[in-house]
């Protein structure tokens, strides 16, 4: 469910490391808890943020919630098509979903965070 | 369900369930000398004599006098259609209603109001209401912050002094440059009134212009009666429009409850805080009616909220759909045009007063009297009239400067007679 060429967030985000950007969005699991997205609140190309800023809000039928950086570094682009597509988060959360790319972060902040595995393992906590 | 109150041993289980030892520890965080020491409150009285203390504080109301009074709030007429149907007992609940399974008049309601706003302002999507024209400023003020991601809001010279000051109390907190002038560069928003405080009407087209070059947002505060004739908010290109509401059938009722207009483009309508009806369809096709929006607002999401203060005056927007829908676009039309023409006609009789307003005024005017105006308006209280509002008991003008509004109720004689004595009052 959830691949394993990327990192994970305890709040539910991943995020994709190329090299030179990372892709960020939110995981199969945190796109089914939130049912039905109605609008993605998209962030400004060009901020600067840190790990663990709320950078958007992703709205569902059943709730509002936050998107947090996983890692600190400068927003390069977002993903214009979920402007009207909202519903590519459901569709497709770990693809064409995805939130917004960052540049120039440091890849020790992306070490901190969780492989695929560690992740299914905490969701696995979760549900206990 | 039955509803009993809590006893004496409720309480106690209550008190011990969350740990403390009595109501009074529950007001801990309050400073003590903030907290009241006594309520202060008279004995009890029965039915006969609580009429008899109220009447008696009634009748010290002056409801004689003919009004010239506006700044803000004015003395239209409102048809007796506007009280029959607001009191149905459908739409008189202490609160309002807005679960669709039980509610779809009430939401009905709200979503004709949002849809005459709109054809009022020309502007694309309405909220449900808002406390009145202040808070409906302040809304105005960090609605354009959350768009445009700057902190500075600018408040023209046109702005009603009062709606400046509420302004400044509602943002004391929260670390915004707040400046007056007209210069968008670097601002979240200029916020304009037309007409302007004093009565002088604008057309802010250009300036509309100038705050999208510069990535900012322009407000327009506009006083609904006036849209009959004035260009609206929509055709300056505003993007915000907000009003009091008070003229659409509202009241005056020594200052509310009263209606905060709020209406915005399509593009900036997620960032609008409020309810907001919409019209949908259920599972069968039939029309039905929901608040829309929804994770907006501080009972979804309470910290992020787009507001944590706004409610919606319901059944005052109920007042003022049922009044625009009485009074159509043509009707509209005649009341403005009415209290123009009235004003324009007092305007001509008060030759000796040096009139402030540089260029159009709708309804209101400034004018500079020979003496102080607060004792020319208590002399004209004693002559039967409420002459209007002493500009330095705001702020913004001289001790002589009298502010005057005519509203379509005025009939000719009294205009007549009031002319003459103001003349005789402010000249002797």
């Amino acid at each position: 469910m959830h691949p394993t060429d990327r990192k994970y967030t305890r709040e539910h985000e991943w995020a994709l490391d190329d090299g030179t950007t990372c892709t960020v969005g939110i995981t199969a699991f945190a796109a089914e808890q939130l049912g039905d997205v109605t609008y993605v609140e998209l962030p400004t190309a060009g901020k600067s943020v840190n790990a663990g800023d709320a950078v958007t809000t992703v709205e569902s039928v059943k709730a509002a919630s936050d998107v947090y950086s996983p890692i600190a570094g400068t927003i390069s682009e977002v993903n214009q098509a979920l402007e009207d597509r909202p519903e590519l988060v459901n569709e497709s959360p770990q693809g064409e979903g995805w939130f917004f790319k960052i540049t120039g972060y440091n890849t020790d902040g992306l070490n901190a965070l969780m492989d695929a595995a560690a992740y299914e393992q905490y969701l696995g906590e979760l549900d206990a | 369900m039955t509803w009993a109150p809590a006893t004496d041993n409720d309480k106690t289980e209550m008190l011990a369930a969350i740990g403390v030892s009595s109501i009074d520890d529950l007001f801990d965080t309050i400073p003590e000398d903030l907290r009241a020491k006594s309520w202060d409150l008279p004995g009890g009285l029965s039915e006969m004599a609580v009429r008899d203390e109220l009447e008696a504080i009634a009748a010290t109301n002056r409801s004689d006098l003919v009004c010239f009074l506006g700044g803000g709030a004015y003395d239209h007429f409102t048809p007796a259609a506007v009280d029959a149907l607001t009191s149905r007992g459908e739409f008189s609940t202490a609160y309002t209603p807005y679960q669709p399974e039980c509610a779809q008049g009430t939401l009905q309601s709200i979503y004709e109001y949002q849809s005459a706003v709109c054809r009022l302002t020309d502007m694309e999507f309405a909220n449900a209401s808002l406390y009145d024209g202040g808070t409906a400023v302040f809304e105005a003020a960090t609605m354009s912050i959350r768009i445009t991601d700057r902190d500075r809001v600018v408040c023209h010279d046109s702005l009603n002094p009062v709606y400046r000051r509420m302004l400044d109390t509602h943002t004391a907190n929260l670390g915004l440059d707040l400046i007056d002038g007209s210069d968008p560069e670097g601002a979240a928003c200029v916020i304009v009134q037309n007409p302007s405080f004093i009565g002088t009407a604008e057309d802010f087209s250009a300036l509309a212009d100038q705050c999208h070059a510069a990535g900012a947002l322009l407000v327009v505060v506009c006083y609904p009666v006036s849209l009959g004739l004035l260009k609206t908010p929509g055709e300056m290109g505003a993007d915000i429009a907000i009003a009091e509401g008070q003229s659409l059938g509202i009241p005056l009722g020594f200052g509310g409850p009263w209606l905060g207009i709020m209406a915005t483009l399509k593009k900036h309508v997620r960032k609008m805080p409020g309810r907001i009806g919409a019209m949908t369809e259920d599972d069968e096709g039939r029309r039905g009616f929901v608040l829309t929006l929804q994770a907006r607002e501080q009972h979804i999401r309470r910290v992020k909220a787009l507001s944590n203060i706004c409610s919606n005056e319901a059944l005052c927007a109920l007042r003022a759909l049922i009044y625009m829908c009485l009074l159509g676009a043509e009707g509209f039309r005649d009341v403005a045009r009415h209290c123009h023409s009235k004003a324009e006609y007092l305007k001509s009789q008060l030759t000796w007063a040096e009139v402030l307003n540089v260029g159009t005024t709708f309804n209101e005017f400034a004018v500079r009297l020979p003496k102080p105006a607060d004792a020319v308006v208590t002399e004209m209280m004693g002559r039967g009239f409420l002459a209007g509002l002493p500009m330095e008991s705001v702020g913004i003008g001289g001790a002589n400067d009298l502010l005057i509004a005519v509203t379509e109720r005025r009939t000719r004689a009294q205009l007549d007679e009031f002319a003459e004595v103001l003349e005789e009052v402010s000249c002797r």
